[in-house]
């Protein structure tokens, strides 16, 4: 998928790889200036384009098909990943996923949004679209982690929680609240990390935690900017308007104090450079595993606590 | 009512209308306006209970006298400083508050049922739609802390279309906020019920209305995540007219009783005379 905002560079990039290609196969060839012409290009194309997306832009980039998605953050940060499957109740979601897992010589809990790269993917991850079955393994997970005495890693990646009449028939609200509530008491670290669109209670259901960290080109909202347009402004295609109003990215939800860290991704964006991508995130992880591994678990509640408190602007009088 | 001034309509003939009749939301009866303000804005022909203020909440629900409201000054800042085409939230809000004579959209205190001490929340949809923010979060969490440190049952009167947008991501953490609030009294021993009224969808049905120890909802409330043309979107299909209803989640195990509006306080005596009886 072409981004319109980043101009040429997919052109640009093609050729570099035609020319990378030509001089593996013809040695000879003679395409060194060319290639160190056309990589200075894209370079300063990256820099131009990166440096000043706007919100909206940053939301299509946030949503952009190639990012890394959680099982691609799993293979290339994990030593080992045991999957865990289902919810004990109905059945086992796709959309988020979990288990054990290794981070160098961490040990802990991973759950998070799985979306699809494939259509085929996508039909059985609705999206990233969790059930509540998902919401319920999620929770199954974390409870499981806080007996092991082990953190807890949630990956946030979602459009929103699924809207189908079997998710509401078995409490998409009611799933997404106990996870709020009990989150808010489990007596491990939880390290949270928005990868790509954190949409709306979707996100928070898995969400709640003692550090939020965000991807430097992902973004975190109450609702989609489409669907903010339509009911503000009554037309979906002033989603660009919304997008600003409602302090989408990571730089004005740091500034509103919402998150704690934002993981700067390499220039043009995580779907451009998964090594580059996985490697920052794992250096986040790391330190604040190392960080949170220090807080007792009663600290660890209280601080949580009154993390939440803070947040809001109100008046008195 | 905006027709109401519009000129071609003769007044004195709307005026008597107004003053008379009211039509039942639901079913579109004409009910007298005396006998529909007697049966607490309940609907005779088909028990379709309409929205009420905090103040006609507080009176059904709370012994004569004994209410006590605390932090009634948490009002509304604009911390996004959020405008769309119609203009900016901060004077929507503004004329909102002068509107309603409200700080914001929960209204919060202690009070007797009966004689029972209770802390209770009440929301109300002529502010904003009762959304939650920060404001609203912040009142719902202070009550809930406000029971446990003096070991009263909090009860939560919810109506509400879900998370305030014009507060943005602010607005979504209350859910968890308030949820905080709600597992501390999970955790201190102290009984949580939780009433849905019409309509408690969106942000309030996913944290602290669905959290009840006891939910109770009132006939024919609209309940539920997310709203029906988005499903209906998602899944290309019509739904049937009881999706979401109060009935439905019933139905679905996600609350214990329907009650009426005029049982609402003796049932509530009832239930909490189990956790006195300890």
């Amino acid at each position: 998928m072409n981004l319109d905002f980043e101009k040429n560079m997919p052109e640009i990039e093609a050729k570099i790889a035609e020319l990378t290609k030509q001089k593996t196969t013809d040695p000879n060839a003679k395409v060194e200036d060319q290639l160190t012409d056309l990589q200075k290009q894209l370079e300063s194309l990256k820099k131009e384009v990166y440096s000043s997306l706007t919100p909206w832009q940053t939301v299509q980039v946030a949503r952009h098909p190639n990012r890394p998605l959680l099982r691609d953050y799993i293979a290339g940060i994990c030593g080992e990943f045991i999957e865990l499957h289902g919810d004990r109740y109905f059945g086992d979601d796709q959309g988020i996923i979990g288990g054990f897992a290794t981070i160098e010589d961490r040990h802990v809990m991973i759950i998070g949004h799985q979306k699809g790269k494939t259509l085929e993917e996508n039909v059985k991850t609705n999206f990233g679209m969790a059930t509540p079955d998902g919401y319920r393994k999620a929770l199954r997970l974390m409870k499981l982690a806080e007996k092991f005495k082990i953190p807890i890693v949630s990956f946030i990646d979602t459009p929103g929680a699924y809207p189908g009449a079997d998710a509401e028939a078995r409490g998409q609200a009611e799933a997404i609240a106990r996870n709020l509530t009990e989150m808010s008491q489990i007596e491990v670290p939880i390290i949270v990390i928005v990868t790509g669109e954190g949409g709306s209670g979707g996100a928070l259901g898995i969400g709640v935690g003692d550090v939020i960290l965000m991807l430097s080109n992902s973004v975190y909202s109450v609702i989609s900017p489409e669907g903010c347009a339509s009911i503000l402004w009554r037309d979906g295609s002033k989603a660009p308007e919304a997008a600003e109003a409602l302090k989408v990215t990571a730089d004005s939800l740091s500034k509103l104090g919402i998150i704690d860290e934002i993981i700067p991704e390499p220039l043009g964006g995580a779907h451009r450079d998964y090594e580059g991508t996985l490697r920052v995130v794992k250096q986040a992880l790391l330190k604040h595993l190392n960080i949170l591994r220090r807080v007792s678990e009663r600290k660890l509640v209280e601080r949580r606590f009154e993390k939440y408190c803070r947040i809001g602007r109100f008046k008195r009088r | 009512m905006g027709w109401f001034r519009k000129k071609e309509k003769p007044p004195e003939v709307v005026v008597a209308k107004e003053d008379l009749w009211t039509i039942c939301p639901s079913c579109k009866a004409h009910v007298y306006k005396d006998e529909w303000d007697k049966n607490f804005c309940v609907c005779p022909q088909c028990n379709f209970h309409d929205k009420i203020t905090f103040q006609e909440r507080l009176d059904i629900l709370i012994d004569p006298g004994t209410f006590r409201e605390i932090n009634e000054e948490v009002t509304t800042a604009d911390p996004l400083e959020f405008k769309d085409d119609k203009g900016s939230y901060a004077e929507k809000a503004e004329s909102t508050k002068a509107k309603t004579n409200m700080k914001e959209a929960v209204v919060t205190g202690r009070g007797k049922i009966h004689g029972i001490r209770v802390v209770i929340s009440v929301m109300d949809f002529r502010f904003l739609g009762g959304s939650l923010a920060s404001g609203t979060g912040e009142k719902i969490l202070l009550a809930s802390e406000y029971a446990l440190r003096h070991a009263y049952p909090y009860i939560v009167v919810s109506a509400s279309g879900g998370a305030r947008m014009h507060e943005g991501i602010i607005s979504l953490m209350q859910m968890a906020k308030t949820c905080a609030g709600i597992a501390r009294l999970k955790k201190g021993g102290i009984p949580y019920i939780s009433i849905l009224t019409d309509p408690t969808t969106g942000g309030v049905s996913a944290s602290f209305a669905t959290m009840g120890d006891i939910n109770i909802a009132e006939p024919k409330a609209l309940i539920g995540f997310a709203g029906r043309r988005v499903i209906e979107e998602t899944i290309k299909q019509k739904l049937p007219d009881d999706f979401q209803t109060a009935e439905y989640v019933l139905e679905h195990g996600f609350i214990d009783q329907i009650v009426n509006r005029k049982e609402m306080k003796n049932f509530l005596y009832k239930v909490l005379r189990y956790w006195k009886a300890k």
